[in-house]
């Protein structure tokens, strides 16, 4: 059984990603408590909103050194999705510079349009170009289109975990992976077909 | 590319959808849950919904009804009606909204539109400006689902609101609304080319012309509609057929 562990600091949507995890075989527990993590199979740290707020909260609740002792150590698969995934980055500007979780590493910054017609926030479908072949998109034809909706984004110098690139705002970095550690800036339960497959995807490692 | 989204609008009232002619004359379209299987399976980029006389009757969103739809509904998902207070937002989004329309109340108390994006951030909050065209050509803020005249130019609002934190507007034309008449190209153009926050034009879409001029002489960035796909065999694919034809970049499934 995929028990997935959803964590909720209080900021997003949090009914959609759980749905989704029961269609897609899933079953999720939402949980504002770091105890459900020690026995889960799948974590998946979701998010909207700021960068600063949302890591506050995350240690405020204690998440932080269960997910170290889980997802570094135990090697459990994990998912961050949206600012889930940019909280994988050593740090933000969203709010005050605040450390992030450090495990893919870089650093969240606002997106810059580099054309006329780019507006801020990114909100709408664009296309997610594979950079790396991996079990994230096993079966999802690269450049096809997700679901975002973000004004920042993740910026790191090494292309070693680069999984995506999205082409906005001069090319932002859209999926990000290292072992079992995964990140995407779309929303996978927003994404319809491909984004369940992702979904999928993830739930069978 | 980031692509045009086409977002078909579900007005509620009292228990069922509607669709009215400007603001009025509402008629029964039919079930809400039923809609949004139907866009589901279709995978339309989006949906908004909107309950029409929450504010009119001085009530909260409807969660119960908001939950049962969003537990269908596997797309992005905007909900709007006597969002009022930050416990509304959390509420709706806890109950599986993405995002939140927030219309009476950002004329009434715009610092409300920054307590929402200081909180979940701008991504989450679009403001619902509807407008009037005035006889000498202006034009004309309502609130109170169109119902009170505000005297405030929806240029000026909608500057307002993006400077405290919305992350889209949604623009719509009383006048043409349920018309099919077409767009109120004007109004959406005076606003879009002011704003560096996603624009979407509503309000008088009859045919999938009608949606090439709100994008090419309106420079709306994204489009709603409603009675073209209550009332006529036009679905949103052929409207992105048609678009893709004339150059603009839509989202095939």
């Amino acid at each position: 059984m995929r028990r997935v562990a959803v964590i909720d600091y209080g900021l997003c949507n949090l009914d959609s990603i759980a749905r989704a995890l029961e269609e897609c075989g899933g079953v999720p527990t939402v949980t504002a408590e770091p105890g459900p993590l020690k026995t889960a199979t799948h974590i998946i740290l979701p998010g909207v909103g700021a960068f600063s707020t949302a890591m506050h909260n995350l240690r405020q609740a204690g998440f932080e050194e269960v997910l170290q002792e889980q997802v570094v150590h135990r090697q459990i698969p994990f998912l961050g999705i949206c600012l889930g995934m940019q909280m994988l980055a050593a740090k933000g500007y969203e709010g005050r510079e605040t450390p992030g979780l450090g495990w893919i590493g870089g650093e969240v910054r606002r997106l810059k349009p580099t054309r006329v017609n780019e507006r801020i926030p990114h909100v709408g479908w664009n296309e997610v170009h594979q950079q790396t072949a991996g079990p994230l998109f096993q079966g999802i034809p690269s450049g096809k289109d997700f679901y975002f909706v973000h004004s920042y984004h993740l910026c790191y110098g090494q292309e070693a975990h680069i999984l995506a690139t999205t082409p906005y705002c001069g090319g932002f970095i859209s999926a990000v992976g290292r072992d079992l550690i995964f990140g995407v800036q779309f929303h996978p339960e927003k994404s319809q077909r491909l984004g369940f497959q992702v979904l999928r995807n993830f739930l069978s490692l | 590319m980031i692509k045009v989204r086409i977002i078909p609008t579900l007005l509620f009232k009292d228990y069922g959808l509607v669709k009215g002619i400007a603001f009025d004359s509402w008629r029964r379209v039919g079930s809400a849950m039923q809609a949004v299987k139907v866009y589901n399976l279709r995978e339309v980029d989006e949906l908004v919904f909107l309950d029409i006389t929450a504010t009119l009757q001085g009530r909260p969103p409807d969660l119960e009804t908001v939950d049962e739809l969003a537990d269908e509904c596997f797309m992005p998902l905007t909900v709007g009606g006597g969002v009022k207070t930050v416990q509304d937002v959390q509420r709706l989004l806890r109950v599986g909204a993405d995002k939140v329309a927030v219309n009476t109340a950002a004329v009434e108390r715009p610092e409300f539109i920054r307590e929402i994006a200081e909180k979940f951030g701008s991504q989450c909050v679009v403001v619902s400006i509807d407008s009037q065209r005035l006889a000498g050509g202006a034009y004309e803020v309502f609130t109170h689902a169109g119902t009170r005249a505000t005297g405030l130019d929806p240029v000026a609002l909608a500057r307002k609101v993006a400077e405290l934190g919305a992350g889209e507007i949604l623009l719509t034309s009383i006048d043409r609304d349920g018309t099919m008449d077409g767009y109120d190209v004007e109004l959406i153009r005076r606003v879009s080319e002011v704003m560096s926050i996603p624009v979407i034009a509503s309000g008088g879409a009859g045919n999938y012309e009608h949606m090439a001029q709100a994008l090419r002489d309106g420079k709306a960035t994204d489009l709603a509609a409603a009675s073209i796909f209550h009332f006529t065999q036009q679905t949103p694919l052929e409207a992105k057929t048609y678009l893709a034809a004339q150059g603009f970049h839509m989202r095939f499934s």
